[in-house]
């Protein structure tokens, strides 16, 4: 049974690994693309699965060089006599035979070590003869520390009102003016739009100081609003919602003028239920954006009490002694919402780029 | 947002009920707002409603990007280190005075502002070598994932997943491997090299800089790559190849003419984009060693709100400069993509 799967698989990679484009004869693009692909998937992957690996190591099994490819810890004993748990080695005695024994402590190049079987009898032995014995250990308490003892609770539970709160925002006011612009004739609706596409391209980069003097005089310096209002008025998201809501025909609208409805219950009843593939493809971004945001909240967040998870990472990380254990840890933490973003929203994503050429 | 339920509809399923629940909440706020638009219509009369509507988000843009867009043009012509625009002396043209004074331009260490000059330096050199790999890793890419191969949705995925990710993530993912004692100097000692203090060397941070940012955000360009790949007619292939037109010649001749619109837009946004590097730099070397790797951002940032004295007049003037330099960047994106929408 066992066999014939093998032979099935092999016969399918086999038929993979030669498949030619078009029956025709072997090209040394073929060979590039599959060499490529291969690189390319342990190249963009691999530090990912990395990192995950990593975050699971206890901080010794981090020190470790080479470092190990699963998360190893070496295995303690409790042994009669003796506080603190002690580690377990294999040692290669004198005459060949190897031994469990755990160590006591370390003096130079001499280890003492006792046998867990026999606590009362010292054993002296070189430390290149001994090797510890480890097992596969799983350093949850890298995720459950931060999130205890630290601020990281407080600062996922920031980046999760941020994220939330704007993008409410967001897709409201930017779907409203959306609206203005799609479905109506006025005064002054080119130069608007103009001035929509024109103001794309600003970025928080060149009004950093005047910004942080706006949000000072509105007294939100160190709250999440400083945050969540100054971007939540984006002209892609405009530009965007607007695009789309040119398709709907204008007869629809019409009729339920003719039916007395108002102009905000057109809005609501049926512009929005109708463009809500593009508002899924705005809320999208909104979330994306919002949860990586990193330059103004590191410019308006100053109080620990408000930073959000990018801003506790980095200051985290920045600090002279790095716990490497949970900053690896807690990097997982802020992964882990945009890779379940982008595991069933891809196709979302994906079109959405390419129509807007944004992102 | 269906309301009336219809007796043909399907049957619910879970993610029905789900999105019902989400909608209730929904529908009762837009009825809640029925109510102060309806008068609003009855007292300014149709006319005026789609002003109303793009009332609040202009409001927020005026307020937070506009307003803030000529405050800054006023913080560069003054002095002080006074947050408060009204009590800062005005200085003149002194800010770009002391940003632009130099003995010999293309020399750092003469000019006055030293700090800023390194800091254009090292992005000039960052945006040439980073927008170069870009845009010849998405191509290649893009060519690849364009082929009849298995699993290429897999495999666009796989290029695409690292553009999610935030800078910070992107950087402590890659600080974690280049450490002294990272996976990749184990790699390095395990075939009998030495190890690389990859942060410690000015030359590699900066290849790292480059490298970990086309790494972020190849997966965006290959994306548009590959739809202006698709967009390519299938028969210009298939006459090609009953000419027997050799690959490399269809490349040349067929591919690569048709695609150049979408090079050009791929390449004005990467430069726009690479321009303002800061996040991911900022965090894997944080500037250094020395000032190898700090770009403009990171000197506007740094002088405004990092040191110890914030000097927000200085940091302005940087920021008009940036200003000047995107703008013109993106009226040749406008440009480029007017050309390429009429092409």
């Amino acid at each position: 049974m066992a066999l014939a799967q093998t032979t099935a698989s092999d016969r399918s990679v086999t038929a993979f690994l030669t498949r030619k484009r078009e029956g025709g004869q072997w090209h040394w693009t073929d060979v590039f693309t599959y060499i490529y692909l291969f690189l390319g998937v342990l190249l963009m992957f691999g530090p990912v699965v990395w990192l995950v690996l990593s975050s699971f190591k206890t901080p010794a099994g981090l020190l470790e060089f080479p470092p190990t490819l699963l998360p190893l810890g070496q295995i303690e004993v409790q042994v009669e006599g003796y506080d603190d748990p002690l580690p377990l080695f294999n040692v290669t005695m004198e005459d060949g035979s190897v031994r469990e024994l755990a160590q006591i402590r370390r003096i130079g190049i001499m280890s003492q070590m006792v046998d867990p079987a026999d606590p009362g009898e010292r054993i002296s032995v070189p430390i290149a003869a001994r090797e510890p014995i480890r097992e596969m250990r799983v350093a949850v308490e890298n995720y459950v520390d931060p999130l205890e003892r630290f601020n990281f609770l407080r600062y996922l539970q920031n980046s999760v009102v941020v994220t939330l709160v704007s993008t409410l925002i967001t897709l409201l006011i930017n779907s409203m003016a959306a609206y203005g612009l799609a479905i109506y004739e006025f005064k002054g609706r080119n130069a608007i739009m103009l001035f929509v596409i024109g103001t794309l391209m600003i970025p928080v980069t060149i009004i950093l100081v005047p910004a942080y003097l706006v949000v000072t005089q509105l007294g939100m310096v160190n709250t999440l609003w400083a945050v969540i209002l100054p971007g939540a008025a984006t002209p892609t998201g405009v530009f965007l919602l607007r695009q789309y809501m040119l398709t709907i025909p204008k007869d629809l609208i019409e009729a339920a003028r003719m039916d007395k409805a108002s102009e905000w219950a057109i809005y609501w009843r049926i512009v929005l239920p109708l463009s809500l593939p593009a508002i899924a493809v705005l809320a999208i971004f909104s979330v994306m954006w919002r949860w990586n945001d990193f330059l103004w909240p590191l410019v308006v967040l100053t109080r620990n009490e408000v930073y959000t998870l990018q801003i506790g990472l980095n200051a985290f990380q920045g600090e002279l002694d790095v716990q490497w254990h949970y900053v690896l840890a807690m990097t997982v933490v802020t992964l882990i919402p945009v890779t379940l973003v982008f595991a069933f929203l891809q196709r979302f994503i994906t079109t959405g780029i390419a129509s807007s050429g944004m992102k | 947002m269906v309301l009336e339920t219809d007796p043909r509809a399907e049957p619910e399923t879970i993610g029905h009920r789900v999105k019902s629940a989400l909608s209730v909440p929904a529908v009762a706020f837009f009825k809640l707002l029925d109510v102060p638009f309806r008068w609003l219509q009855r007292l300014l009369g149709i006319g005026s409603m789609p002003y109303l509507f793009l009332l609040p988000n202009l409001a927020f843009f005026g307020l937070f990007v506009i307003v803030p867009l000529f405050l800054s043009l006023g913080y560069s012509v003054t002095g002080g280190t006074n947050l408060y625009l009204g009590e800062r002396p005005y200085v003149g043209g002194e800010q770009y005075g002391y940003l632009f004074q130099c003995e010999n331009y293309t020399d750092p260490a003469t000019c006055r502002e030293d700090r800023f000059w390194k800091a254009i330096f090292n992005t000039g050199v960052f945006v040439f070598f980073q927008v170069g790999f870009m845009v010849l890793f998405s191509l290649v890419t893009a060519l690849i994932l364009n082929r009849e191969i298995r699993g290429r949705g897999f495999f666009r995925a796989v290029f695409f997943f690292p553009v999610l990710l935030s800078p910070v993530v992107v950087a402590l993912i890659w600080k974690w491997i280049l450490l002294r004692d990272g996976v990749l100097n184990a790699f390095l000692v395990s075939m009998g090299l030495d190890r690389i203090l990859f942060f410690v060397d000015p030359t590699w941070a900066m290849f790292w800089a480059i490298f970990v940012s086309v790494w972020a955000h190849m997966g965006f360009y290959t994306l548009i790559l590959l739809a202006g790949l698709q967009a390519i007619p299938p028969d210009l292939y298939e006459a090609a190849e009953m000419d027997g037109t050799k690959k490399e010649r269809v490349f040349w001749r067929i591919t690569l003419p048709l695609l150049w619109p979408n090079m050009l837009v791929v390449i004005v946004l990467a430069l726009i984009k690479s321009v303002q590097i800061f996040d991911e730099v900022f965090v894997l070397t944080g500037g250094g060693p020395g000032t190898a790797t700090q770009f403009i951002v990171q000197y506007i940032y740094t002088t405004g709100f990092a040191n110890q004295v914030q000097n927000f007049g200085l940091a302005s003037a940087a920021s008009v400069v940036l200003g000047v330099v995107l703008f013109v960047l993106t009226l040749v994106q406008l440009a480029v993509t007017r050309r390429k929408d009429e092409g």
